[in-house]
This record gives structure tokens, C-alpha cells and sequence, in this order.
């Protein structure tokens, strides 16, 4: 790499930072409640590894846990993964002049946390006119991420392998999604999303192979919708 | 190969090319409007739809009031709900879950 390449990787190498000191202990735990839902250690290292999603991860070992068939997890994986295809909505512009194995490589990298940091520096400071945006800026916060989570996965697995099963350690999923949860209720609309959600799963507990799940995310999701869409002739009157 | 390998190479095929798409075909196209206002409410209905039958059904059948998982749950809302912070709510969370079923049974 030139002296200009190595800068560019290392910028985004240390504006990535901060935010790995954050999913480190994502990582961790992972590796823990993965090894104790009962997943072989090898498998959680692969999911980390092929998938390189957290929430989808999450829900795949929950998923697991409780018996779920693969449509299932797979439609599941789908949905909680669908913000991804914004982002590389919001990014394609800037990358749209590079080579294809930057584009295949770049891709794979696109976490929440990489396009945090990635999308506020190419918006900041676009390329020149015609010029791609520096890709090596991509590529530094990416795999600076990328280390992050496969290691803290790999300790995790280790340190959940020496925990015994009576500590009820799959509770620590529930508690994590409660974690990510509670803080994001910060409007109506979600909140309706939130219990909508929450009730139809447990009214739907008994339905065979998982299906309560679907059906809970899509009326949540539609009960967040109806609502924002009552609220907004109200906040536009008053505006 | 046994079949949880080839789920984890399908959950990664559907991410990635999540993530490919766009990029690869340079952004032509749109999200539908809707489907971009839904995405916000996907955490919040997805995560409690997760949440809320693992603190209240036991056996995949039988609602149960009484039990260390729905205590031990509130206490995690109650946590991270003043300090939004996840390690805190794991702690606390787990605490409550084993002095709840140290008290129970």
C-alpha cells in the first residue's frame, strides 16, 4: 500500500475503535450463550465468521434453543437483516466506480458499526469529482471490526465451555435483547411496534414450527406503521 | 456436512447479499417507501416477540405468572430503562434470575 493507503486504512482503523470497545462484549457473550443453547463451538465460530451479523446471530441461537426449523431462522435472519440493504443503498453511490472485488470485499464488511463510522467520513469527505470515495477507509473500519468480533466470539466460546449448565446462561439472550430493546422505545409508533409484538407471540406460543414469530414481527411492524400514521397529520398540524 | 452447517451458510448467503446488492448494482432502484419506515420498527417488534414468551410461557403452552424469568426480566427492564446499559442489565438480570429460583423452589 502507498503512504496515502496506509493512512486512509489506519483513519478508519481508529475511528472504528471506540465503537469495537462497545462489541466486545457482545462478542463475549455471544460465544457464552451460543456454547451454553447448546451449539457445538465450532459452529458458533463458523456463524460469526459466515454470517458476521450479532442480532441475527442471536436470534439464530435463540432460535435454535427453543427448536425452530431452519425456514424458520432463515425468514427470520431475512428480516432482522434487512436494514443492511440501506445501508448499501446509502453507500452504493460512493462505491460505485471501484473494481468488483473491492465491491464483493466491501460488502462483506458492511456491518451497523461499519457503516456508522464509514457513511460519516464519505459524506464529509466525498472523492474528488468522478473519483470513488477511498475505499481503504472502508476497508480498515471494516476488518478493524471484523478482528474484533471473531476474537471476542472465539473467547467467548472458550470461557462458555467452562460454565456449567446450571447457571441458566441461555437467560442471558433474553436479558441482552432487553438490553437493546428498552433503550430504542423512543416513540409511540415503536412502543406499539414493541407490545404488539410481545402480545401476538405470546397469544401465538402453540403455533407450530415457529410461525408465532413471523406473525408477531409482521404485526408489530404493522402496528408501528398504523400508528406513526395516525400520529403524523396531528404533529403536522401542529408544526 | 450435517444440516446446522448448511443453515449457517444459508444465513450467511441471505446476509450478504443483502449487503452485495445494492452495491453491486450501484443503487439503481429504491426501497418502497414502507418498507423503509418499517425497518425501524423491526428491532422493537422482533426483539420483544423474542423477549416477552421466554419471561411469561413455560412448555410452549402454559402463560405462568409466578417464575424467576418474568421477575428476573422486569428487573432487566427496570435496569435498562434508567442506565441503558446492557452489561449492567446482563448482571442484574442473572442476579435476579438466581435469587428468584433460590427463593421458589
Amino acid at each position: 500500500m502507498s503512504d496515502v493507503g496506509r493512512s486512509e486504512f489506519l483513519a478508519g482503523a481508529r475511528a472504528e475503535l471506540p465503537i469495537c470497545l462497545g462489541v466486545l462484549p457482545f462478542g463475549l457473550i455471544f460465544g457464552v450463550v451460543a456454547v451454553g443453547a447448546g451449539l457445538p463451538a465450532g459452529l458458533g465460530l463458523a456463524m460469526s465468521s459466515l454470517v458476521f451479523a450479532g442480532s441475527a446471530q442471536f436470534l439464530a441461537v435463540q432460535l435454535l434453543h427453543g427448536g425452530a426449523s431452519a425456514l424458520i431462522i432463515l425468514a427470520a435472519t431475512l428480516v432482522i437483516n434487512l436494514r443492511h440493504l440501506l445501508y448499501s443503498f446509502s453507500l452504493a453511490p460512493h462505491l460505485q466506480r471501484l473494481a468488483w472485488p473491492w465491491k464483493g470485499l466491501l460488502a462483506y464488511l458492511l456491518t451497523d458499526e461499519a457503516y456508522a463510522v464509514v457513511i460519516t467520513r464519505y459524506q464529509n469527505q466525498p472523492g474528488a469529482e468522478g473519483q470513488p470515495a477511498d475505499p481503504r477507509y472502508f476497508l480498515g473500519a471494516g476488518l478493524t471490526l471484523w478482528t474484533t468480533w471473531q476474537l471476542s466470539t472465539a473467547a467467548g466460546v472458550f470461557l462458555g465451555a467452562q460454565i456449567p449448565a446450571s447457571w441458566s446462561l441461555d437467560f442471558a439472550l433474553t436479558l441482552t435483547f432487553i438490553g437493546l430493546v428498552v433503550p430504542s422505545l423512543r416513540d409511540r409508533a415503536v412502543v406499539a411496534a414493541a407490545l404488539a409484538g410481545g402480545t401476538l407471540a405470546v397469544l401465538a406460543a402453540g403455533a407450530p414450527y415457529h410461525l408465532g414469530l413471523m406473525l408477531a414481527a409482521l404485526g408489530g411492524i404493522a402496528a408501528g406503521l398504523a400508528v406513526e400514521r395516525l400520529e403524523r397529520p396531528r404533529s403536522e398540524a401542529a408544526a | 456436512m450435517n444440516g446446522l452447517w448448511w443453515l449457517i451458510i444459508g444465513m450467511g448467503a441471505i446476509t450478504y447479499a443483502l449487503r452485495l446488492l445494492p452495491i453491486a448494482l450501484s443503487g439503481k432502484g429504491e426501497l418502497p417507501p414502507v418498507v423503509r419506515r418499517g425497518l425501524r420498527m423491526v428491532p422493537a417488534a422482533v426483539l420483544s416477540a423474542l423477549i416477552v414468551p421466554d419471561l411469561l410461557v413455560h412448555d410452549t403452552r402454559t402463560l405462568s405468572l409466578v417464575n424467576p424469568r418474568l421477575f428476573a426480566g422486569l428487573s432487566a427492564v427496570l435496569v435498562a430503562w434508567r442506565t441503558r446499559n446492557i452489561a449492567l442489565t446482563l448482571l442484574v438480570g442473572m442476579a435476579a434470575l438466581w435469587l428468584s429460583a433460590a427463593l421458589l423452589t
